[in-house]
């Protein structure tokens, strides 16, 4: 299949297509090449101010580019009108990096947000979604949590009723904005099985944002580096280690988290 | 070398480069421009807010709650404030016209003060502190939580669900909580007035009856229905443009209570202008 000259792969769920933006004189990206593959966990690994949040944005149809495509499954969603991208948009799941729950609605409220703000269902089947995912998520066994309110949870509750936001619309794909930014090693890790097992368990595409090295080389299937709004190194854990760009080996060493093979 | 005129090196009248001249005009009229720039943003505010208010879905549950916030919420503050005016106000009138032996007069001066100026303009500043700061702060949080960025996810426009609740709201209760204002303040110029000082209360209900006109009533609600749209707008603004953390949030609720309180006692000074106009025969 073609879309203005661009053919789909079904390997790659997004695929970004010479995309920049600037923000007055300043040029956050600078023409990113950078495919999203199907089903698996896909990690853009890049320093502060290098453009991650900015390239978030533009996959969801939060911001328009100056210019190039983003195509999501073939279709390209720039320049699209109010309706159709919201209409992509339901492809789309987000978990904030501090989870973003309304502080206004409870638990339950929470979860079933993009479910009342986007169609007429009957509040059984709202309320049957928002507990299976409960369920699932393994938040079902703290007592009361339903009519809880974000204040009263832990900060690692809350960033599993923020996934479960997430995931009631049953998206294609999942976006984490540095999700384990600000938490302790352990809370790191269950984040990272958290993500791991979302992905298995619901079959999206999971795009994550991050510069927690070690969580990184450990979920990831594949690794893009932003670099100076650029993609400077691309592939699979191994493939990077192997061959490492100096960049990003420049960016991950000190961290200490992967040990990189011979240099290139 | 005459001082006339600035000279190059090469001995010919020195001109100003585009660039020179852009910045000189930007430093004379850059503050008058910055205070243009931010009146229409927040016009733009206002327009966006207004249009959204006819646009599906209309989430009746957040106006009803927008409104018992300011509203319900509102009274107890109201009723005090509103009762001590009344009485205060009661009180300096029968000690000025005491020195004519006019203190009848009394109900009309507490009438058309509390009609005409202290209930639209107390309101408004009360709700200001008490509602605006809250809807600042709030709006303020959620922007830096990034909740405001998580409702466009969900293809919900900030604007319609935050915005225009809080805009509809002030603009429909402000004139309700006036009202209270005025009939409370009343009473506390009759517990001064007829209670305390045992004026003649056939006379003082005449004489209000007599010349406080419903015009007077109107032109105060019309005052602060103008109130609740500048206290929400600026209210609304300055939380919904916080950028960075908790301080901030201080900082924009500081703003939002100062600018809103600023512009209900500007505001107030025009409007009387433009209502002398209206109604000529109520004017000074």
């Amino acid at each position: 299949m073609t879309n203005g000259g661009h053919t789909r792969d079904d390997r790659w769920q997004i695929q970004i297509r010479g995309l920049h933006k600037s923000f007055g004189s300043q040029e956050v990206l600078r023409g990113i090449d950078l495919d999203f593959e199907r089903g698996k966990t896909n990690i853009v690994i890049g320093g502060s101010g290098q453009g991650k949040s900015v390239l978030m944005k533009h996959l969801m149809g939060l911001l328009q580019p100056d210019s190039g495509h983003i195509y999501v499954d073939g279709e390209d969603i720039v320049g699209l009108d109010e309706v159709a991208i919201a209409k992509v948009q339901r492809k789309f799941g987000m978990v904030f990096q501090y989870a973003a729950l309304f502080d206004s609605l409870n638990v339950v409220e929470n979860i079933a947000f993009p479910l009342i703000e986007r169609y007429r269902l009957p509040r059984g089947e709202i309320l049957g979604r928002v507990r299976d995912l409960l369920r699932r998520l393994d938040l079902d066994n703290v007592p009361g949590v339903e009519e809880k309110f974000p204040a009263e949870l832990s900060g690692g509750m809350r960033k599993r009723v923020g996934l479960a936001r997430a995931l009631v619309d049953r998206p294609q794909i999942l976006l984490y904005d540095e999700p384990t930014t600000g938490l302790d090693p352990i809370a790191t890790k269950n984040v990272d099985e958290m993500i791991r097992r979302t992905a298995d368990d619901f079959g999206v595409t999971s795009v994550v944002i991050s510069h927690d090295m070690a969580s990184t080389f450990r979920i990831g299937d594949r690794i893009a580096m932003l670099y100076d709004g650029k993609i400077v190194a691309c592939g699979t854990p191994a493939e990077l280690l192997a061959a490492p760009d100096p960049r990003l080996r420049e960016f991950v060493e000190p961290s200490g988290a992967v040990k990189f093979g011979a240099p290139s | 070398m005459s001082n006339a005129a600035p000279t190059n090196p090469s001995g010919g009248v020195q001109e100003f480069s585009p660039t020179q001249v852009v910045r000189l005009v930007g430093r004379i009229f850059g503050p008058l421009l910055g205070a243009v720039a931010i009146f229409g943003q927040h016009m733009l505010l206002l327009g966006r807010a207004f249009t959204w208010l006819f646009r599906r879905p209309f989430r009746l549950r957040l106006y009803l709650e927008q409104m018992e916030f300011i509203g319900v919420g509102s009274m107890p503050i109201i009723m005090l404030v509103g009762f001590f005016s009344g009485a205060v106000t009661a009180l300096q009138g029968i000690t000025a016209l005491a020195m004519f032996d006019q203190q009848r007069w009394v109900g009309y001066a507490v009438g058309v003060s509390l009609a005409r100026e202290l209930a639209p303009v107390f309101t408004a500043l009360m709700i200001t502190a008490r509602a605006g700061s809250a809807m600042a702060t709030e709006l303020g949080s959620m922007r830096i939580t990034e909740q405001i960025d998580a409702l466009t996810t969900f293809a919900v426009n900030p604007v319609h669900y935050l915005v225009t609740p809080r805009l509809v709201a002030s603009i429909l209760m402000l004139p309700v909580m006036t009202m209270v204002f005025n009939v409370v303040g009343l009473l506390g110029g009759y517990v001064i007035s007829i209670l305390v000082y045992q004026i003649d209360l056939g006379q003082v209900l005449e004489l209000f009856r007599h010349w406080v006109d419903p015009v007077d009533y109107v032109q105060g609600l019309i005052k602060s229905v103008i109130f609740g749209i500048a206290m929400a707008l600026a209210a609304c603004y300055q939380g919904f443009n916080v950028r960075g953390g908790a301080k901030e949030v201080g900082r924009a609720t500081t703003a939002a209570v100062v600018s809103s309180s600023v512009s209900v006692l500007v505001l107030d000074y025009f409007l009387i202008e433009i209502m002398n106009v209206i109604w000529p025969s109520h004017g000074l």
